[in-house]
């Protein structure tokens, strides 16, 4: 059995994938980053990450199938699932190794779920896009926290960084404890160590709120309730469009 | 400016415009490119979803709830005694940019009442679109409603600043709309939607010659109209519809299930519940319309006037059509398997990709998104052919197919599929 470990970055499942060629070996089972248990009575193959070797495929990808199709692998690799490396390794292999191109081949059963959790990815980074509730700072800044299924973060900076220009943020990422600080100039990664927010709802300390912070939150809960029609009320739907799990950091549905 | 004061305003001028289905907050692809604040996207965005399934995207309020009209079927009627009141330009713009800023909405969907004349009222419409734009360099969404009766001039000069244009026909025939709104007729609706489309397809032109040509209302109109508080039927709507997409090249028709709010207008139906199920339809018909190349009089006629309220316009269309089917999903062209029940758009575009590379059976299609339970009928794929609309006859493909769903009051009926799912959408 042959068991592969790299250091979950993107970089590193396509250098694993270099790798798997020149040793003539694929993986059946991928273990990534730090948290993941050693395997008893069989040995791993420790992958190094080495961006020259990754581009190598990426570009091997790109020319055996789309520049899109790369990017898509990409993003299903955003996914952060445990079973996500291995089955975008099948992914890759069944585009480099076949004479035609396999990214529209939706009668194979590895493109079509490919194809599905691509769209799960693209549909989550979409409603954050939509959910992400900002918090005015005492000092002007705005500020975000989530906790996205998927690690979509990263898809969804460019968006904010076109509308919100002209006012600095924050979005943060409670579940993967890292966000994204946009200065008017720049987005850079952050990581912070004592952020005071409550992670029930992602709100900031109340003593680092702008003034008027709670009368815009108020304003906003009224006017979410006052578009609604009671008599056309339908819990069922309004659950599956709006599913629980955002609710908690949604103003308009704390209590 | 805005206070703790605005809150009761915001419940009256919201709880006002929530009639109004429109929200959608696509069709506009704009940049920050002046380092304002805001863009729009092609694709729109809903940013929450109300209690009753729909999608919030804008802040959809009005003006004023004032109103000089006494329209039958309009909770904003001059005879209604109900709190009244204003918000002034300055406190809307004021209230969309805080709100923006937050990522509560898309843009502004901006309504009202009619106060004194329709020019006063919709300069005071422009007014807010014209301060969003220019003194906060705001480019996000924005839809006006244009003011029945309202200048040409005025109309031109909204179509600068908003997104999207919108004229409400409401009533769906000209003697029913007399009836109702005394105030209004054909004329006035229509004039205005003239106008608009006449402008935006002069600005569709002059973009071709200089691409710094002002942009009209780049992301279309739509419109509204009102069901089941008329007797109008369903062959009535989609004709007016389908003729406002091909002629007023509408980017909407928006279908509204009457909601009694005025029950004691006895020239209105005296209804229990809106009429959802038929509102759902509608918007299914709409969708054959614009996604799947059906005229209008495929699917309603003079021999059937309204829609089948137990099954999808689709089916009904298909099970009145036997010598179609079956299809082969392995060498039909698009426009026909776009005709099949169970296959959507997104279905087509994968067969065709799909069969490029292998012959199709029916596990195939089922991952692909295929409803086979619907689509079984009226297919052949590469296996053992099953039981089709052929061997079997309409009526009984009908039977089994109304027992695998079974048919709830109006009432309880489920929204599911269209509209309120991604209205942002268009």
């Amino acid at each position: 059995m042959n068991i592969f470990s790299f250091d979950n970055t993107f970089e590193g499942l396509l250098t694993l994938v270099f790798e798997s060629y020149q040793r003539k070996q694929f993986p059946d089972e991928i273990l990534s980053g730090e948290g993941s248990q050693p395997v008893l009575f069989a040995s791993t193959i420790t992958i190094e990450t080495d961006d020259k070797k990754a581009e190598r495929v990426w570009n091997g990808i790109v020319k055996r199938s789309s520049g899109e199709n790369a990017h898509r692998i990409y993003r299903v690799f955003l996914a952060d699932m445990p079973d996500t490396p291995m089955l975008l390794v099948k992914y890759i292999r069944l585009i480099i190794e076949s004479g035609k191109n396999e990214e529209t081949n939706f009668s194979e059963p590895i493109v079509v779920e490919f194809n599905k959790l691509h769209q799960k990815v693209c549909k989550e980074a979409h409603r954050i896009n939509g959910f992400v509730r900002f918090q005015k700072t005492i000092e002007g800044s705005y500020y975000a926290s989530f906790a996205p299924m998927y690690d979509v973060l990263p898809l969804c900076i460019p968006h904010f960084k076109d509308r919100y220009a002209d006012q600095p943020w924050i979005i943060y990422d409670l579940k993967r404890n890292y966000g994204f600080w946009y200065d008017l100039k720049n987005v850079s990664r952050v990581v912070f160590d004592d952020l005071k927010v409550n992670s029930q709802n992602g709100q900031l300390h109340s003593s680092l709120l702008a003034e008027d912070e709670k009368l815009f939150q108020q304003l906003w809960k009224q006017y979410y309730h006052s578009i609604c029609i009671q008599e056309r009320k339908n819990d069922k739907v309004h659950r599956q469009l709006l599913p629980k799990r955002f609710w908690k950091y949604l103003p308009e549905k704390s209590f | 400016m805005i206070s703790e004061t605005s809150l009761e305003k915001l419940k009256i001028l919201a709880g006002a415009a929530k009639y109004d289905v429109s929200c959608a907050s696509s069709g506009t692809n704009r940049n920050n490119s002046n380092s304002g604040i805001g863009n729009a996207t092609a694709w729109g965005i809903c940013h929450s979803f109300a209690e009753d399934g729909r999608c919030i995207s804008l802040l959809k309020i009005m003006l004023s709830n004032f109103c000089i009209y006494d329209c039958a079927y309009c909770i904003n009627r001059k005879s209604n005694d109900i709190p009244r009141t204003s918000f002034t330009p300055e406190e809307i713009v004021h209230l969309t940019i805080e709100f923006y800023r937050r990522n509560y909405i898309e843009g502004l969907f901006l309504s009202s009442g009619v106060l004194r004349n329709p020019d006063y009222t919709m300069e005071r419409l422009v007014a807010v679109a014209k301060l969003l734009r220019t003194e906060h360099r705001y480019n996000g969404y924005i839809h006006l409603k244009a003011i029945p009766g309202a200048s040409q001039q005025l109309i031109a000069e909204a179509g600068m600043w908003a997104d999207r244009l919108s004229v409400n026909i409401e009533i769906p025939t000209e003697t029913n709309l007399k009836l109702l709104a005394p105030d209004k007729d054909f004329q006035s609706v229509l004039e205005p939607m003239k106008i608009i489309s006449t402008s935006i397809l002069e600005s569709k032109e002059e973009r071709k010659k200089h691409r710094s040509a002002p942009l009209f209302s780049p992301s279309g109109q739509s419109t509204q109209l009102i069901i089941g508080a008329t007797n109008d039927t369903d062959h009535t709507i989609l004709k007016l519809s389908s003729a406002l997409y091909l002629r007023r090249d509408l980017k909407r028709v928006y279908y509204s299930g009457y909601i009694p709010v005025n029950s004691y207008d006895s020239r209105l139906p005296a209804l229990n519940t809106p009429p959802l199920r038929r509102e759902h339809r509608l918007y299914q018909a709409d969708w054959l319309l614009r996604f799947y190349g059906f005229k209008a009089n495929e699917i309603v006629n003079t021999e059937n006037p309204n829609l089948d309220l137990d099954l999808d316009p689709k089916v009904t269309w298909a099970l009145r059509n036997p010598h179609l089917f079956p299809v082969d999903i392995n060498k039909a062209d698009p426009l026909m398997l776009l005709r099949v029940p169970g296959i959507g758009t997104h279905s087509v575009q994968l067969i065709l990709l799909a069969r490029k590379h292998n012959r199709l059976n029916s596990s195939h299609l089922q991952k692909m998104g295929v409803v086979l339970k619907r689509a079984k009928f009226f297919i052949t794929c590469n296996e053992l052919r099953s039981q089709n609309l052929q061997d079997l006859k309409p009526e009984i493909v009908r039977q089994i197919l109304l027992e695998k769903k079974p048919v709830g009051s109006d009432g309880a009926f489920q929204l599911k599929l269209f509209n309120p799912v991604m209205p942002a959408l268009r």
